[in-house]
């Protein structure tokens, strides 16, 4: 998996926890707080379909590494890449 | 010193056949009955009341998805009570506004729904949902309410089992003349066709309707009824002191007349005829009038195969034969049990008879059953009569909860 698509990953399961937001414009060097209306509960539904659609898990003390798109990508392409060398 | 008079200013439903006032009341008046086929987890396709309301109309889609079912009822229901009330909601000190909302049960659904998901993950809980607690505690409808409005006042909901929609008006009238706050919205929902579980009590209580024709499922007093329907809906009022109501000039349904709670101590669900008649005195007492007082009696009656006798023998105890302009009519007969709605809906089809003369039947009734033949009652066609000028609401639930709310057409 490539940064992009690890991006694009990040932002379908936003796209379903905040269905009332453009995403079209969403900068990926700035914090997702900082663009979307998300709040902690929202960062949790974050962490909990990266674990219940890609069985990624996120513990708790690097749920910093989620703040923007492109802290996503950097923590969660390993993760993704690493599962997939598993299967 | 005499207690506030206490007014109804405004009206917001959604009902199995009307998401509006009127809308309900046209189908009342016309024998339309909301009742239709869904699909219940593990037990198959069910008669159900369902609501068709819009949810987006006042929730944004992430309120809708983070919320309960009867978090987003509630919150319909009073955006159009306030709507309907012409209250200038900008200028309403929000720390004076209270919302009160009858529940039949709440927290049902959403556990249902996580031991489901967790199901899918071989129930390892930590696939179960942040949001469980928030959803499941017994405050949420009126919580909901409160986020979505910007109400900083009380906001709490009251568990009464079926009688729980009369209870969040007369906890509101009571709330309002006791000066806690100066406008109340109030009433009851439930989203109770959401979780398996009332359908399968029901069920197994041999206490769930079946018919081949949806709309003929409901059906009250009917010698071959054979039980519940089970119905989701809500009805929300607004409700003010009067002096309130006048200085803005608000348009007023009905005045608060009178009330009463009481409890059967008899039984977990069989129902109390005693008891039963005690409220509907009590109520009557309070309101200043006489049975005969009464022009609408609008009964609890379920459909179950003896709670109607029951239901009737109390009402015979109180009524009897000398209450000539007293009209009794059902309309659960047309939208099922909203179980904590119920109440609150029940009393709001009936509000526009102050208006047009004209008590809604209690449709379905092939064949009147003997022990239900009271005078008064009101079948299949809508009755027009001389004189409505008040209504008397029964609402009554399991463990024995009864409650009668009275209301009278407003008179300076």
């Amino acid at each position: 998996m490539t940064k992009d698509e690890c991006k694009k990953v990040v932002i379908d399961i936003i796209a379903d926890i905040a269905p009332d937001e453009d995403l079209s414009t969403l900068k990926p060097d700035v914090r997702l707080r900082d663009q979307l209306q998300l709040d902690s509960m929202d960062f949790l539904d974050i962490v909990m379909e990266l674990r219940k659609r890609h069985s990624i898990e996120v513990p708790e003390a690097d749920y910093i590494q989620l703040a923007s798109l492109d802290s996503c990508a950097n923590y969660l392409t390993p993760k993704f890449n690493a599962l997939s060398a598993k299967s | 010193m005499k207690p506030s008079r206490i007014v109804i200013t405004g009206v917001g439903l959604t009902a199995p056949n009307g998401n509006s006032l009127a809308e309900f009341r046209q189908n009342l008046l016309n024998g339309v009955a909301g009742i239709e086929r869904m699909e219940i987890r593990y037990m198959g396709s069910q008669l159900a009341g369902v609501c068709h309301y819009d949810p987006l109309r006042h929730q944004t889609k992430k309120e809708v998805r983070v919320g309960t079912r009867a978090g987003s009822i509630s919150i319909y229901c009073a955006r159009e009570a306030l709507n309907d009330s012409g209250v200038d909601w900008a200028a309403q000190s929000k720390d004076r506004a209270g919302i009160y909302i009858g529940c039949t049960e709440h927290g049902n659904v959403e556990t249902e729904n996580e031991i489901y998901n967790i199901s899918k993950f071989n129930y390892d809980t930590k696939f179960w949902s942040h949001y469980h607690n928030p959803r499941t505690v017994a405050n949420n409808p009126a919580g909901e309410a409160s986020l979505n409005l910007g109400v900083t006042g009380p906001a709490y909901t009251i568990g009464a089992a079926c009688a729980a929609g009369n209870l969040g008006l007369i906890h509101a009238t009571q709330m309002l003349r006791l000066g806690e706050v100066d406008l109340a919205i109030c009433g009851g929902v439930s989203e109770s066709i959401h979780t398996f579980g009332i359908f399968a009590g029901f069920k197994s209580q041999n206490a769930l309707a079946t018919h081949a024709d949806p709309s003929k499922a409901s059906r009250p007093f009917d010698l071959a009824r054979n039980g519940i329907v089970v119905s989701e809906g809500g009805c929300l009022y607004t409700l003010e002191r009067l002096e309130d109501a006048q200085a803005r000039g608000a348009k007023i349904y009905a005045e608060i007349a009178g009330y009463h709670v009481n409890s059967d101590a008899s039984d977990y669900v069989l129902p109390n005829p005693v008891r039963q008649a005690e409220c509907v005195r009590a109520s009557i007492r309070r309101a200043g009038l006489e049975p005969r007082d009464i022009h609408i009696v609008n009964t609890h009656a379920t459909a179950t195969p003896l709670g109607d006798i029951q239901e009737c023998e109390a009402i015979r105890a109180v009524f009897g034969e000398g209450c000539p302009d007293t009209h009794i009519n059902n309309t659960k007969s047309y939208i099922g049990h909203c179980m904590g709605a119920a109440g609150a809906l029940e009393l709001a089809g009936n509000l526009p008879s102050f208006d047009d003369l004209t008590v809604h039947p209690t449709i379905n009734v092939d064949q009147l059953d003997p022990a239900c033949a009271l005078p008064g009652l009101v079948l299949n066609q809508p009755r027009k009569v001389a004189k409505v000028d008040t209504i008397l609401n029964n609402s009554f639930g399991m463990l024995g909860i009864n409650s009668t709310l009275i209301v009278k057409r407003f008179a300076a």
